[in-house]
């Protein structure tokens, strides 16, 4: 579960580290981004990895739509605007999911890869499927801090996340910039949104749940911090594994009591970047 | 023709005026200083001119071309680049990165990263380190070398001496000459007269958001200057 929470937070900690805007209608744009998927699965009949080709550049148009037209008319001094607008984004995905694909639980179908796993012992194995959740939300991370760290964009994005005004004298357009930022997080979605529908069943109503563990993940690991994020969604899911190992019903309890462990312990996260 | 030209130019913080219609020139690969106490306006002027404060299309001329109000990243793409006040790195960024982002704008021009190394020397040593590591005088250079990496026609300066040590200012304003001899203009924004007064070949004096005199500083009498800029 570690990877998929992982994936779930990158998105978050990418849009509040470049324009300090939290995004309420994260959760239910990844379950957006798996009813896309399921979509395009039952139209065209391929493989649901297979659609991520599909859906990675829908979501992220989609991003860079939303933040032009919509979020950067709300970012300025005020972090309350964006939160709002973000959370009302929330619901209208949510009903449009309901009116379009109805109550339903549903589920995207990878066929024996579901089930398949590699022994390593005599009493332990690894499921292929979290393994290949995992070691993308690694290669996710990975190409991010390249982008971030290697590259114009990137260094644009940390300017930008410093000091906008600055940025804007030295030629970036932040609005642009911003649209691309978003454009991103929601290309991570599409690939989290798209893992999800493969591990468990979803419907319309789980985007807001979907949002805690990112948000539990982030805080975890520190905000601002990408690797820390991986590390925060790996403490969570292995919380939620141990809990559900001692009784089924704990699993959630253990991963929020895990989050509320290291916020007394460490209240800045296990990896904080951020000092501001 | 004058490089920059501004008529009736007026600045407002919200309600605040701080400018009441600047009439200023530069010309093509002139140095220029603005003079004047606190709050007199010339940080404003130039960030009316960048695109930070509001300004009529008309009131701001660069190369014949109305440029008043464009967004900042757009006057930077035609050759204005501003070192702003307090220098304002990028913390999260190492020196060199600072300086790559300064060219951000791409535009073409004899300004690299040797070349800037080769103007301030005290940044190649620092070069990996975070920008706000570097001393308050390499952070000046710092901030300099990254408006000259947009290659500008037109550099204008806040405050380059703010908060330095005599020592360190000199060697800052050492390096005018290299720039001038880019062809660069250079607008030099200070509140220590003797220092603007000894690289410009004409000032203003900004005093409650007007220009109070203006002209080449062999011409000004100290007594002009001080009435100009006290208003006493």
């Amino acid at each position: 579960m570690g990877g998929l929470y992982a994936l779930f937070a990158t998105g978050l900690t990418l849009i509040f580290g470049v324009m300090r805007l939290v995004n309420i209608g994260h959760g239910d744009l990844i379950v957006l981004a798996a009813f896309l998927g399921l979509a395009v699965v039952e139209a065209t009949g391929i493989d649901p990895f297979l659609s991520l080709i599909i859906v990675v550049p829908v979501m992220a148009a989609l991003g860079y739509g939303l933040q032009r037209g919509l979020f950067n008319l709300t970012l300025g001094r005020d972090i309350l605007p964006p939160l709002l607008v973000s959370f009302g984004l929330s619901i209208i995905i949510q009903n449009l999911l309901l009116e379009i694909f109805s109550a339903d639980s549903r589920k995207l179908q990878v066929g024996a890869l579901e089930t398949a796993s590699i022994r390593l012992a005599d009493n332990l194995a690894i499921g292929v499927l979290p393994l290949i959740v995992f070691l993308c939300a690694i290669a996710v991370i990975l190409g991010l801090q390249v982008v971030f760290y290697r590259t114009t964009l990137g260094r644009a994005f940390r300017a930008t996340s410093d000091d906008q005004q600055t940025a804007q004298l030295m030629g970036i357009d932040n609005r642009h910039l911003y649209g691309l930022a978003m454009a991103i997080a929601l290309g991570v979605v599409a690939i989290a949104g798209i893992f999800l529908g493969v591990r468990t069943n979803f419907d319309p109503s789980i985007g807001p749940a979907r949002l805690i563990y990112a948000f539990e993940a982030v805080i975890i690991g520190g905000l601002g911090s990408l690797w820390g994020t991986l590390a925060g969604g790996v403490v969570l899911g292995v919380a939620q594994s141990i809990g559900a190992k001692l009784d089924p019903g704990w699993q959630l309890l253990a991963g929020h009591l895990a989050f509320l462990a290291v916020l007394l312990i460490r209240p800045r996260g296990l990896f904080p970047r951020a000092y501001d | 023709m004058s490089l920059l030209e501004t008529r009736g130019l007026t600045g407002f913080y919200g309600d605040f005026q701080a400018l009441f219609g600047i009439d200023a020139v530069v010309d093509a690969g002139e140095t220029v200083a603005i003079i004047g106490a606190n709050g007199a306006g010339k940080s404003t002027f130039l960030r009316a001119i960048v695109g930070q404060v509001a300004a009529s299309r008309e009131a701001v001329s660069f190369d014949g071309e109305p440029i008043g109000g464009l967004p900042a990243h757009h006057i930077v793409r035609r050759g204005i680049a501003l070192v702003p006040e307090g220098r304002r790195l990028f913390p999260s960024l190492s020196v060199e990165e600072n300086l790559r982002l300064g060219a951000y704008s791409a535009r073409p021009g004899p300004w690299s990263l040797e070349k800037v190394y080769a103007l301030f020397p005290a940044l190649k040593a620092r070069r990996n380190a975070p920008g706000t590591a570097l001393s308050g005088g390499q952070q000046q250079m710092a901030a300099i070398g990254r408006a000259l990496m947009a290659n500008p026609r037109l550099l204008l300066c806040d405050e380059i001496s703010l908060g330095l040590a005599p020592i360190v200012i000199r060697d800052i304003y050492a390096a005018l000459p290299e720039i001038q001899r880019e062809g660069v203009a250079v607008v030099i924004v200070e509140q220590d007269i003797n220092q603007a007064l000894s690289v410009a070949a004409r000032v203003y004096c900004f005093q409650e958001g007007r220009v109070s005199l203006s002209g080449e500083p062999a011409q000004l009498s100290r007594d002009a200057i001080r009435k100009a800029y006290l208003g006493v």
